[in-house]
Parts: C-alpha cells; structure tokens; sequence
C-alpha cells in the first residue's frame, strides 16, 4: 500500500467518525428552523420555535436559574478550592492522602449516589429543597475540580515566599492574599470555568435537592423523559450546541496559541 | 540557574518552624475539609443508616440488602443492565482505538483542531446529545428500545473513552515502534504485542469513564428506552421516587458505591496510579 494511498484511508475513517458525531447534532439544528410538531418531519422553514422559546417564561425562567446558580455556587467554589489546595499542599503524609480521600469522593462517586445521599442529607437537617440546597450541592461537587486546577500551580511556587511575608510582619491571611494567591490567579481562573461548566451542565445532583427551583439541565429532562417532547426543545437545544461549542472552540484556540507562544519563547 | 540552586538549597534545609503566629498553612484546607465532612461524610452515613434499617418501624436489618439478592427479576434487571454497559464499553473500546492510532498518526499529524472536534461533545450535556441521537433513531426507524439505548450511550460516551486513549497512544515513544518494525514484527504483531501492552494505562481508564457512568444513567434510558430498558440508575431512582423507597435505595445505592469503590481500586492498581488524562480541555 502506498503511502497516499494510506494517509487517505486514514482521511477517510475520520471523516467519517466525524461525521457520526456531528451529523445527529446538524440534523436536530436544521429541524429547529421548522415548526413541526413530529420529530423528523419538514414543514417549511421557519422561526416559530425560536420565536415560542422566547416567549417561554419557564425556559427563560430556567436559563436564569441556570446561570446564578452557576455564578455563585462557582465563586464559593473557587475560593473553597483554593484554599483547600494550599493547605492539603503543605499537608504531610497521612493528613495529606486522607483530605486528598476526601476531595476525590464526589468525583469517583456515580451522581446518582452524591445526589441521593445529599437528598436524604437535607431531609435529615429539616432544609427546604430549593436555593440553598442547590447552592450547597453544586459547590461541593464542583470544588474538587478546583483543587485540582490549583494545585500544580502551587508546585511551581517559591515556598517561601510565604514565609517572608510573614517575616516582614503580614498576617497570615494577608500573607496568603498579597503573595499566594496573585500567583495562583491562572489556576484559580481555570478552576472557574470548569465549576462554572460543571456547575451549568448538571442535571443529576440538582434533580434531587431542586425543590421547586428548575435550571435549563433539569427543566430538559423534565421535557425529554415525557414521551412526545415539546418541539421547542429543538430550539433550545440547538441555541445551547452552538453557544457551548462557540466557547469551547474558543477557549482551546486561545490557550492553544498562548502555548505555542510559550513555547516560542 | 544561580537562582534555582539557592531555592533547591533551601528547600533541602531543615523545615524552618512551620507554625507561625499560631496558624499552620495547612489549615486552609480546614474550611473545606471541614464542609466535606458535614456535606459529603456525613451524608453517607445517613444513606448507609437508611439502608440498614427498616422503613416502617425504624429498627436495624438487612432485609434491604437481601431484597436485592433474593429477587429473580432484579438480578435478571441487574444482569441486563450490566451485559448492556459491557457492550457499550466494548463498542466505544472498538471504535476509539482505531480513531486514536488514526488521530496519532503521521497522516494528521496529531492535528489540533480534529483531536479538539473529537473531545468537545464531552462538554456539551449529555441530554442534549442524547435528544439529537434520539431524533436520528427515529428518523432511522430503530424501534428497537435496547439497540436505541445501546447506540444511545455508546454516542454519548464515546469521547470519554477516546480521550484517556490519544493521550496514550499519542505519547507513546514511537522508536519502540519502529524497533518492533525493525525487527520484522509484521504491523499486526506490532499492534498487539507493542502497541496494545503500552496503552494499557488509557484503556484501562478509558473502560473506567465508560462502565461506571453507563450502569448508573438513569436519563439516557428515560429518554431513549422504554419501561423494560431499565438501568442499575432507573432502579435506584425508582426507589428514590416516593419516601417509602428510600431504605431499599440506599441499599442499592450502596452496592453501586461498593462496585465503584472496587474498580477504581482495581483501576489504581493496575494503572499504579499513573493514568493521567491530559490534552485537550
């Protein structure tokens, strides 16, 4: 076998794998321009669903639940996270394995398990379903992931850089802001946006500690556990592919140049 | 370079006093420490005590665990739901490995942008996904509720099986390759007796990111199955549904969490702990 010959086969398998992935995704955003009913059925081009999403409070509703709940359970999140990654980092051999135990617990567990287990929890504590618990879930299922975007940047610090601002008279806490924490921005900022993410894509935890709060995750498989799903949800889900694909085609180009910079340099 | 020397040297000194003004560095890590235990520990407790007792009268038995194992249809559920997330883990096994040794070859040349194309869908919920893959199905004609939740996850989890395998295959020292060629090992052998053995930290978690989130999805089957493609997720959240469910749950979601701690051990083992899933995002 030539080498061309080779390379195109190879060409071809990924094509083809990629148009797999894609294809479903395509096919369920040219539908969203139709106003059927029925799933897979053309009746003429149009806006009437993007127009009924609008106008849907209950989804409008759910995209700003979505986003608050991201933001604040994201910022406790990070600043949760960050501290914990200083201080399991100076943590020595036994303290150290058991709290990186205890970080890696909602990680490895299934969702379903966090989720019922947090249910039960709440229930126990006589805390109403609703703002609070979501709030609570969401930063602790998140904060992990903090932690492990902080910690290398920690590897890469002067250890006692610290120390020295204690030496000339900063309190700890001071200490830790005005010399750790600037060097640890990157990180921190990169452990945001996955809580963020994280927090934004969640369906399985928030379904059991909700109450009546619903974000766009839940209120979807609300809609899609019924048999015959609103067609809105064509519009939606389309909005959301292309709005999370935008960002994270955006974000991989971004540190992917500053990268190669990196590496120019 | 100076400058890197004094820091080695300091750091290889003796630990200067590390508690200063009462306050060890370690305690940062208290606050969240402390909210693990309240919010995650203790919580599992209560689950553990849930499964424990009976739900009527409130005392200690086991009968909850032995519901799971005295029951034909539930093992039978359980087998099911089991056999089906093997075949999806297989399936995806099949079909990233190839893609894998196809992104890592000098054809593409371990080209950025198609790798990243590959990975994103990760990101991207996966009831979306999984509504798009639904209406393919449909428009497909797959009445067939068990093959639509088969191809259902092996489309949703795809991506988490490629990932751990590019980042083995692509960081594997191709002279050992070209050794094995060298040698007059015919590509097949090659495959197998080099190239397989040396990934075997990606596949092993690769299966790990497959296996464990097929048996405990309780939404893919929702949307794409019926009544009778029923999960070790559906069970749980079955049981979970009313109050009266919750000791039975918690005994299942017991077990779940027993099987997770089991292959994550095993995985660790195996591995020795040095999978790492870099890369892309």
């Amino acid at each position: 076998m030539s080498k061309n010959v080779k390379s195109g086969l190879i060409w071809a398998f990924v094509g083809v794998m990629l148009a797999v992935m894609y294809i479903p995704i395509l096919i369920l955003i040219i539908y969203s321009f139709t106003g059927a009913k029925a799933m897979g059925v053309w009746s003429g081009f149009s806006f009437e669903l993007y127009a009924d999403l609008f106008t849907n409070e209950s989804i409008m509703n759910a995209f700003k639940n979505s986003l608050v709940l991201a933001l604040v359970s994201s910022l406790l999140s990070t600043v949760l996270g960050t501290t914990a990654a200083v201080g399991i980092f100076y943590m020595r051999k036994w303290k150290k394995s058991t709290a990186n135990f205890i970080a890696n617990i909602t990680m490895e567990n299934a969702e379903i398990v966090t989720g019922v287990t947090f249910m039960m929890f709440f229930l126990a504590l006589r805390l109403p379903y609703g703002w609070t618990t979501l709030i609570i879930a969401h930063t602790m299922i998140t904060t992990p992931y903090v932690i492990l975007s902080v910690t290398p940047k920690l590897s890469q610090l002067n250890p006692n850089l610290y120390e020295a601002g204690l030496d000339l008279g900063a309190s700890p806490v001071r200490s830790m802001l005005t010399v750790i924490v600037p060097q640890l921005i990157p990180g921190m900022l990169s452990g945001f946006v996955m809580a963020f993410a994280l927090s934004l894509d969640d369906f399985i935890v928030s379904k059991f500690v909700n109450g009546s709060v619903e974000t766009i995750p839940v209120y979807l498989y609300n809609a899609l556990a019924k048999r015959g799903a609103d067609p809105t949800l064509r519009a939606l889900s389309s909005i959301l592919f292309v709005a999370v694909l935008a960002v994270l085609i955006a974000l991989n180009v971004i540190s992917a140049k500053r990268k190669a910079r990196n590496i120019v340099k | 370079m100076e400058n890197n020397l004094t820091v080695a040297a300091e750091q290889t000194a003796p630990p200067k006093k590390r508690k200063i003004r009462g306050i060890k560095r370690s305690a940062f890590a208290f606050p969240y420490l402390a909210l693990s235990i309240v919010f995650v520990i203790v919580p599992l407790f209560i689950m553990l005590y849930y499964a424990f007792t009976d739900g009527a009268t409130g005392g200690f038995t086991g009968a909850n665990f032995v519901h799971f194992f005295s029951r034909p249809n539930i093992m039978a559920v359980m087998g099911k739901s089991f056999l089906v997330a093997l075949l999806t883990t297989v399936l995806c096994l099949i079909l990233a490995y190839p893609l894998a040794l196809a992104l890592s070859s000098s054809a593409l040349n371990k080209k950025f942008i198609i790798v990243m194309l590959f990975v994103l869908p990760m990101w991207i919920n996966s009831l979306l996904r999984t509504y798009a893959i639904k209406i393919v199905l449909y428009m497909m004609n797959i009445t067939n509720a068990w093959v639509a939740v088969t191809i259902g996850m092996v489309y949703d989890f795809f991506p988490f099986m490629l990932l751990p395998l590019y980042s083995v295959v692509s960081g594997m020292d191709k002279s050992l390759i070209e050794a094995s060629q060298d040698l007059g090992a015919s590509p097949l052998k090659t495959l197998i007796k080099v190239r397989i053995p040396l990934s075997l930290p990606g596949i092993i978690s690769g299966i790990l990111m497959v296996f464990m989130p097929t048996v405990s999805t309780f939404a893919i089957t929702d949307v794409l199955g019926d009544t009778s493609t029923y999960m070790f997720g559906n069970i749980i959240n079955q049981w979970f549904r009313n109050s009266g469910g919750w000791n039975i749950g918690s005994a299942y979601s017991f077990i779940l969490l027993i099987l997770i701690a089991a292959t994550v051990l095993l995985a660790n083992k195996l591995t020795k702990g040095k999978t790492e899933i870099g890369g892309v995002l």
